[in-house]
């Protein structure tokens, strides 16, 4: 008989921090080994559960978008509020050195530790607009590119713009990316052009969050436990990527239809 | 030594995947086919799409796994795609349809099953979701012996019944079952319902409070019930439930099963299980001198 349990540990929210208007980072008081990369559930007794990469990992530190009710939930927890948390699942990022981190929006999040992990990387930024910008003082030394959809704070335009310009400077060895999947796919061809390795973070909808349930399949893969991580050679098998996500009832929709479910 | 003849289907070894557990994509039973399973039964799909229970769904304790997941699936029309071109998927296919009424089990017959697929198994057992299977009533022998009967009446393909555990009577149920034509029985679907509380947050952690129950915990009753229902009919059984390893497999065949199971196992042993099993059992035999696990199918009666 295994000892082996999937079962969530309830913690206490210790700190509340804003990083801006749409997004929180909570601080737990709990301890999990963790590799960046991978992800934890996060359960509110009563109305969900959810994945989510930690942005912080000493001490633990969850940063989260307001998006739909989970999110809104917890945008009403305070300090001293429990909630459950189990896991960590999935691998984690391969770290190596000479590296370019592209992160999207709240990609931003899953990549934070890898990057405190990582010698002095080139890091790229790309958000809607001045006011989603996050980790500015976090990152601030290793002077990462920022660009804005509109413009409003740093270059105007993509990461991807701003990839294609990175690696011209010079060799790297390897880029990490984590955010948005339309921009994600761009990132892959880019370094396929370059012929780099990449290892993406995916998401996709989870249920049990550890490989049964087959919730998060794309393609034959489980994102929840052959990724969330994902490098170049797996990718390249990967048809829905870039292209088609499962929902919740198991239809493949196309990713334009995917992410505006995510965001009801 | 492990090949198998199925309701007119020959498998290289009796595993089965069982429903509920992956078979959610072609691409993930293509997979898990080519793992080392000798058949696999996809996700069951009923008229209309269901998005199933909130999270959690799904959690593991001491002994097993514990779901609540609701019947999650995209409906007949988008899994009709989904599941076609099924010669990409290197094992016989086994669809898995629900319904909440006889009428519903019909439609599906008729509208979703093709001829791509090897039998179709019908679920008259899941413990936690309203509308279907136990909470609705379809596992008693009135229920079993109708609805089987309607699915029976709409399709060519072999017909496996998929029963509860949760009863007393498991051999009346077969029996009826078999009366209306079933072709094969699968024993079983997960038990209880059962709970977990977490004691820091007061409250059960299923979603839906309570989840069938599977994994080594059941199989003791799922042993017992092959043996019950391999004593009142003549029709082959999928002994599911339980089934870890090889020894496991031996034992569920001794009892009277053809074919088992293999869902839970997953989780604590990698989706390669199939094969890790397979080459168990074969170890086994050579060990006690059988060659052929037909041999081994009921041995532990009379």
């Amino acid at each position: 008989m295994d000892e082996k349990t999937e079962l969530p540990q309830i913690v206490r929210i210790k700190k509340i921090v804003n990083e801006n208007e749409e997004m929180r980072t909570f601080f737990l008081d709990g301890k999990i080994g963790y590799n960046p990369g991978q992800f934890v559930m996060l359960w509110i007794p009563g109305v969900d559960e959810k994945p989510f990469s930690l942005s912080y990992d000493n001490p633990i530190g969850i940063t989260i978008e307001k998006r739909g009710k989970f999110t809104e939930n917890l945008f009403n927890m305070k300090v001293g509020d429990k909630i459950g948390i189990r896991g960590p699942y999935g691998n984690g990022f391969k770290a190596k050195s000479n590296a370019v981190v592209v992160a999207g929006g709240c990609g931003y999040a899953p990549l934070a530790t890898l990057i405190e992990r990582l010698n002095n990387p080139k890091v790229i930024f790309g958000c809607r607009t001045k006011s989603r910008v996050i980790f500015k003082d976090r990152f601030k030394k290793l002077n990462p590119k920022i660009c804005t959809d509109d413009g409003s704070f740093g270059f105007k335009g993509f990461t991807s713009d701003l990839l294609k310009n990175v690696l011209k400077e010079k060799r790297f060895k390897i880029v990490y990316t984590c955010g948005p999947e339309i921009m994600m796919k761009k990132i892959f061809d880019i370094c396929e052009e370059n012929k780099i390795e990449l290892q993406a973070s995916l998401e996709r909808f989870m249920k049990c969050g550890f490989g049964i349930c087959g919730s998060c399949a794309c393609d034959g893969m489980l994102v929840c436990r052959d990724g969330p991580v994902f490098d170049s050679a797996q990718l390249r098998k990967m048809k829905e990527f870039g292209n088609s996500a499962k929902l919740k009832t198991g239809e493949k929709a196309t990713l334009k239809e995917y992410y505006g479910w995510r965001s009801e | 030594m492990l090949r198998i003849n199925l309701l007119g289907v020959e498998l290289r070894n009796p595993t089965v995947l069982a429903s509920g557990i992956l078979g959610t994509s072609k691409g993930l039973l293509a997979r898990v086919a080519n793992s080392g399973a000798g058949a696999v039964t996809i996700k069951s799909v009923s008229k209309v799409e269901r998005a199933g229970h909130n999270n959690p769904t799904v959690i593991t304790f001491e002994a097993g796994v514990m779901n609540a997941v609701g019947y999650s699936n995209a409906g007949l029309e988008k899994s009709k795609k989904e599941f076609s071109g099924l010669k990409d998927v290197n094992a016989p296919v086994i669809a898995s349809i629900i319904g909440t009424t006889k009428e519903d089990f019909a439609y599906m017959a008729k509208n979703f099953l093709s001829n791509e697929f090897a039998a179709v198994e019908i679920p008259l057992s899941c413990p936690h979701t309203p509308g279907f299977g136990v909470l609705a009533g379809q596992n008693t022998p009135e229920a079993t012996y109708e609805i089987t009967k309607a699915v029976k009446n709409n399709t060519r393909l072999p017909v496996i019944v998929k029963l509860s555990p949760i009863t007393q009577a498991i051999g009346e149920i077969a029996k009826a079952a078999e009366k209306a034509g079933a072709d094969a029985i699968n024993m079983g679907n997960t038990h209880g319902p059962g709970m977990i509380i977490n004691i820091d947050a007061k409250k059960p952690v299923l979603a839906f409070k309570v989840g069938g129950v599977s994994g080594t915990a059941i199989r003791p009753i799922t042993v017992r019930c092959v043996y019950d229902v391999y004593e009142s009919v003549k029709i082959p059984i999928i002994g599911t439930g339980g089934v870890m390893n090889g020894k496991d497999a031996v034992e569920m065949l001794m009892a009277g099963a053809t074919a088992v199971g293999v869902g839970t196992a997953i989780y604590y042993r990698g989706i390669d299980v199939f094969e890790k099993i397979c080459k168990e059992m074969e170890d086994w035999m050579k060990k006690n001198g059988y060659k052929s696990v037909n041999e081994l199918v009921g041995a532990a009666h009379g």
